[in-house]
């Protein structure tokens, strides 16, 4: 006999959070607690040795803060999760714990910003190198392995480049030089593309997205998939008596999420970048329905790409769900099928004739498209990279990090459709004046 | 064998006296970390391992055969190869479960054991399934699969 396999729109509303033990509330009650009483010292002795499981301190874990762990886990297909304060801490969580100095990394060029940040200026200055490479060229990824390279780095679908990785040749890669494959999975969402299933071992998600929808607070997740080798010799940290928590041997003790916990112990108990129990239960709220909104997400940014498309005042469009986009094959292999068609997620980006001032008119008539910098929410937002975001580049610099002068980025909201193409043909007829 | 969550809570709930085949009386050994946790956790666990007298305060015996109460369920931190003789002792004395732990995988013993009506689980750490299945793991972000709109208990 063997469990029911739930879909994901039941793990999201369910996954990691039963009826609480002591009251029975069916909600998820907020444990708004820094600290958990000890039964005995013999009690407070064993969790300290993690040769039982329980709560100790916030800062290392919270029975709230659990059940988004366990809820995004879950939703990837992974063995565990680990929650952070922020996407950023959540990538650095997986980064920190997996490196040291004299390490290296593959990491795919067209990153968000903050990654690259991270990588090329903070890792750097702890004496970590990467080598960024074209994230579309697996011979790419494969040319700049080192022998002391310890992890590759993507994106599953690039922010602002709207570039697919194909996830399971890169991952090939990474696992030919018995390193992990770690991929930011944010734009998809767990519902719409789960890596893990492609190959990669460890993702990382910005829960201020999708996962929490509504735009109202930070937070990030780290999933381990549980099938990565950390014995195979490049791990000395994963096999060894740590130096950091009690000689304690992760892989051996903790096995397929011996990861998740040296991430916990080692690294964000002591960086501290813990999430507070009142934004996982906030986070929480958004992704129960994560599912619902997803699909209108993706069935509203195709009706936008197409209207954009036949629009006069607009020059390209760039939209991953459009069938004539380059690599429509591999959205269709890895992407949750929504409305019967690939579902590519609520970022496009498109051309405004008339370049740099036109698609600054653009921003400024909108009506109720918000002009700011996040990506994820229910409402429809907007930015112009090249006045904004990537002003401080020169325009050669701006082509070579693939912003247009022209370049509009939307991250489709979930207001009525008819609505969200109304604002943006009134803001094209402005921005044409 | 037996995998679904409701069989192994089933299990863990009825199964009070647990003989350790294998249990080890080094501290840092996986053998020992479990039994200490079953322990710490209300099972009565008795060791079973030819070169000791005593583990963790109780009576060690050579075999299971010697022991001289009634045991629920035998646990083994044995080598795959090792495990069709422990089954057939299991067996002799009753005992209600066979439990090969995390890597040991002995498809002859399981098939041994299902036949005598017993229950049998492979390749599963009974202390990882109690703390998957009875709270604890969840506090550690692991994705338990426990899908439930009833209490633990």
């Amino acid at each position: 006999m063997s469990d029911h396999r739930f879909q994901p729109e039941t793990l999201a509303i369910h996954a990691g959070q039963i009826p609480d033990a002591a009251t029975g509330a069916r909600a998820l009650p907020i444990y708004q607690t820094t600290s958990f009483v000890f039964d005995s010292a013999e009690h407070a002795a064993s969790l300290f040795n993690l040769a039982t499981f329980g709560n100790v301190y916030s800062r290392l874990s919270n029975p709230t803060v659990a059940a988004l762990e366990e809820r995004v886990a879950a939703l990837e297909g992974g063995r565990a999760g680990l929650a952070s304060a922020s996407g950023m801490a959540s990538e650095a969580m997986a980064l920190m714990t997996l490196l040291q100095q004299g390490d290296h990394v593959v990491a795919a060029g067209a990153l968000y910003g903050g990654s690259v940040s991270m990588l090329a200026v903070n890792l750097k200055k702890l004496g970590i190198d990467t080598t960024f490479v074209d994230a579309a060229s697996v011979e790419a990824f494969a040319a700049a392995m080192q022998p002391n390279t310890r992890a590759v780095f993507a994106e599953s679908l690039g922010n602002p480049s709207l570039q697919l990785l194909d996830i399971a040749a890169v991952a090939e890669v990474a696992h030919a030089h018995g390193v992990p494959m770690i991929v930011d999975n944010t734009v998809p969402s767990p519902f719409l593309c789960n890596p893990i299933r492609f190959g990669a071992d460890i993702v990382v998600h910005s829960a201020t997205k999708y996962l929490a929808g509504h735009g109202t607070t930070l937070g990030g997740v780290m999933v381990e998939s549980g099938q990565f080798p950390w014995d195979n010799g490049k791990f000395p940290g994963m096999t060894e008596p740590s130096v950091g928590y009690h000689g304690v041997k992760f892989f051996e003790t903790f096995g397929d999420f011996g990861f998740t916990m040296r991430a916990r112990m080692e690294t964000l108990r002591v960086y501290g970048a813990a999430l507070s129990p009142m934004s996982a239960w906030q986070i929480l709220q958004g992704t129960e329905t994560l599912h619902v909104r997803m699909e209108r997400h993706c069935r509203n940014a195709l009706a936008v790409a197409q209207f954009l498309r036949s629009h006069p005042r607009v020059s390209w469009v760039n939209y991953p769900g459009l069938p004539d986009h380059p690599q429509h094959a591999l959205v269709a292999k890895q992407m949750r099928v929504v409305d019967g068609v690939p579902g590519a997620s609520g970022l496009l980006a498109f051309g405004v004739q008339g370049g740099l001032a036109a698609g600054v008119k653009f921003i400024e008539a909108a009506q109720f498209m918000s002009h700011l910098a996040n990506i994820g929410d229910t409402r429809t937002l907007i930015i112009h990279p090249a006045s904004t975001t990537h002003r401080q580049l020169d325009d050669a610099q701006q082509r070579a990090a693939g912003v247009l002068p022209d370049m509009v980025r939307m991250s489709v909201g979930i207001e009525h459709i008819d609505d969200i193409l109304w604002d943006i043909d009134q803001a094209l007829s402005k921005a044409g004046e | 064998m037996t995998d679904d969550i409701s069989t192994l809570r089933r299990i863990l709930r009825d199964c009070r006296t647990i003989a350790v085949v294998g249990l080890s009386p080094e501290w840092h050994r996986p053998s020992h970390f479990a039994a200490k946790y079953l322990q710490a956790h209300g099972y009565r666990v008795i060791p079973v391992n030819p070169r000791c007298a005593e583990i963790l305060g109780e009576r060690c015996y050579p075999d299971l055969l010697e022991i001289p109460e009634s045991v629920d369920m035998v646990d083994v931190f044995r080598r795959t190869d090792d495990v069709l003789a422990v089954a057939h002792q299991a067996i002799e004395i009753k005992a209600r479960c066979l439990w090969q732990q995390l890597g040991v995988v002995n498809l002859e013993a399981d098939r041994l054991a299902r036949e005598a009506g017993m229950d049998s689980v492979m390749n599963r750490c009974v202390k990882i399934e109690h703390a998957r299945l009875f709270g604890g793991l969840h506090w550690a972000g692991v994705n338990t699969r426990v899908i439930s709109a009833t209490r633990p208990h």
